[in-house]
């Protein structure tokens, strides 16, 4: 896994061959994977806000450093393994809440036990050369081409399925008796987002890392609710906003040699704070 | 002639303190039937099992193949993060036309309000958007749960006037829960008293003289039902009515 990950600057500075493919070029793949991550994370976001599930999106992502663990220990590739916990915590948050246990506290032992148990495991994996701050923040400059690979699929089947189901996950997340009455399971809709949650949280670790993730979710869709007067428009544009931070902070990371993932997450934080003008001019429109 | 929706010895509710018990019943193509009792009787309760989105401890029920429903819930609260203009609201769950949606408002009486964020209506414009959404998609029962809660007395009026041409219009069935008999009453084919059970049944003539009519509203439910027996029946007993208690009675189910 380490040389893995040191692999992209060997890339660049030791093959310059003529016609060099434009992947090979660090930023250019750091750009896509912030790009990619953001067309799921925004749209995916919207239902996280209107469903009131941010506390359920850190449990997930904060899962994912257990998996993080397990891959080191296992000797198997990241992604799989982070996706692998990150589903596990969202289907067990999924039951829970059918029995009408996730509130607020059960959430809380299990967002913040799931990040101390995979902190715990990975220094006891990977040994102090494993740097965990990779995998907290986010490392997107050290982005491969397989992991390019596995943001686009994975950003792809998440935009995908919310295409599919969007009317569906609409009208549970509006009202799930009228859901009922339509002849849509709410249950079922609630297990797709979550489904889609952890896809997501396995896509964006590596940009903004598991402590961020939430953000990329939460924010983008709240600065998008000021502007938008659809669900369909603040999808687009908190795919917009998520998208926009995510070059953005790429940039300003560049500009000022700051972390990527908490430099993406303060342009989200800047966006928002600018659409609140808006947001007072949408309530007094009525 | 089939029922279109019909449930048999439903129970619901924990075994020491059922909500619901024992009940039984069905709606027929084009009826109007009335739910009424007292508060926490478990009117919205059947409602909620009869469309599935609760399940019965025991009993069954049972929906035509294919059954289009359109419900009309007591409330909805909509999450103000959420914005969702009154247009694409028509369009859950099944995408419909400008023609169809424009039709539907005028029939629930909420003429133009297309563009407007359902945040921004008021609560009678609110209830008229929630039919007009029910009323698409050719529904063959309309489910209605206190559909008129917060509606001036002409306002209710007009929403059960409406009710009656739309039934006359779609050729639907409508079960509706309501407190304000003294309003329903004349657009109600029959009428079925709930109070954990079901205590009588009957066009409203038949119900409004059964005993167990008589005793459940000789209870001082208060409100609505203690003024319609009032006025209808010039039994002035609304002071004396707290001293006989109600008990169950199963003599009319």
């Amino acid at each position: 896994m380490r040389t893995r990950l040191a692999a992209p600057r060997i890339t660049i500075t030791t093959i310059p061959t003529p016609k060099a493919d434009m992947l090979d070029d660090f930023l250019i793949r750091a750009g896509l994977a912030a790009l990619g991550t953001a067309m799921a994370a925004g749209p995916l976001g919207c239902f996280v806000v209107w469903r009131r599930m941010a506390y359920f999106g850190d449990a997930t992502s904060h899962a994912a450093i257990l998996g993080v663990a397990l891959a080191l220990g296992q000797g198997i590739a990241v992604f799989p393994g982070v996706l692998g916990t990150a589903l596990a915590m969202a289907l067990a948050v999924h039951a829970l809440s059918g029995r009408g246990l996730a509130h607020d506290t059960v959430l809380g032992v299990l967002s913040h036990g799931a990040l101390a148990t995979g902190i715990v495991a990975v220094a006891l994996t990977g040994g102090v050369r494993v740097n965990l701050e990779l995998y907290l923040f986010g490392d997107v400059l050290t982005v491969t081409r397989s992991d390019l690979a596995w943001i686009w699929g994975g950003a792809a089947l998440v935009a995908g399925v919310l295409a599919w189901r969007w009317r569906r996950l609409l009208t549970a997340t509006l009202s799930p008796d009228l859901a009922h009455a339509s002849g849509i399971a709410p249950r079922r809709e609630a297990l797709v987002l979550t489904l889609l949650l952890a896809a997501v949280v396995a896509v964006a670790i590596k940009v903004v890392g598991a402590l961020l993730i939430t953000a990329l979710l939460v924010i983008p869709a709240a600065a998008a609710r000021g502007a938008a007067r659809t669900p369909e428009a603040m999808a687009v544009l908190a795919g917009g906003a998520a998208a926009l931070s995510a070059l953005g902070g790429l940039w300003v990371a560049q500009w000022l040699d700051t972390p990527v993932g908490p430099s993406i997450v303060c342009v989200a934080v800047t966006l928002f704070a600018g659409s609140l003008p808006l947001r007072l001019l949408a309530g007094t429109r009525g | 002639m089939n029922a279109l929706l019909s449930a048999t010895g439903l129970e619901f509710g924990p075994r020491a303190a059922p909500v619901l018990r024992d009940v039984s019943i069905s709606v027929a193509p084009g009826e109007i039937v009335t739910l009424v009792g007292p508060n926490g009787s478990g009117k919205s309760t059947l409602l909620r099992l009869l469309i599935g989105a609760l399940a019965p401890r025991r009993g069954k029920v049972h929906r035509a193949r294919g059954l289009r429903i359109g419900y009309v819930p007591q409330s909805l609260v909509l999450d103000a993060s959420l914005p969702i203009t009154v247009r694409r609201f028509l369009d859950l769950p099944h995408r419909v036309s400008d023609a169809d949606a424009a039709a539907a408002l005028e029939q629930s009486g909420a003429t133009g309000l297309e563009g407007r964020q359902m945040a921004a209506l008021s609560g009678g414009q609110f209830q008229r958007v929630l039919l007009a959404r029910a009323v698409l998609n050719r529904p063959q029962i309309l489910i209605l749960d206190e559909p008129t809660q917060g509606l001036d007395q002409p306002g209710q009026a007009a929403f059960y006037r409406r009710i009656a041409t739309l039934r006359r219009d779609l050729g639907c069935a409508v079960l509706m829960v309501s407190h304000e008999l003294h309003v329903v009453m004349s657009a109600t084919d029959r009428v079925i008293c709930l109070n954990g059970h079901v205590c009588c049944e009957g066009t409203p003539e038949v119900v409004t003289a059964a005993p167990a009519w008589r005793e459940l509203f000789g209870t001082g439910t208060g409100g609505q039902l203690a003024l319609y027996r009032h006025e209808h029946d010039h039994a002035h007993e609304a002071g004396g009515a707290a001293h006989h208690h109600h008990h169950h009675s199963h003599a009319e189910g």
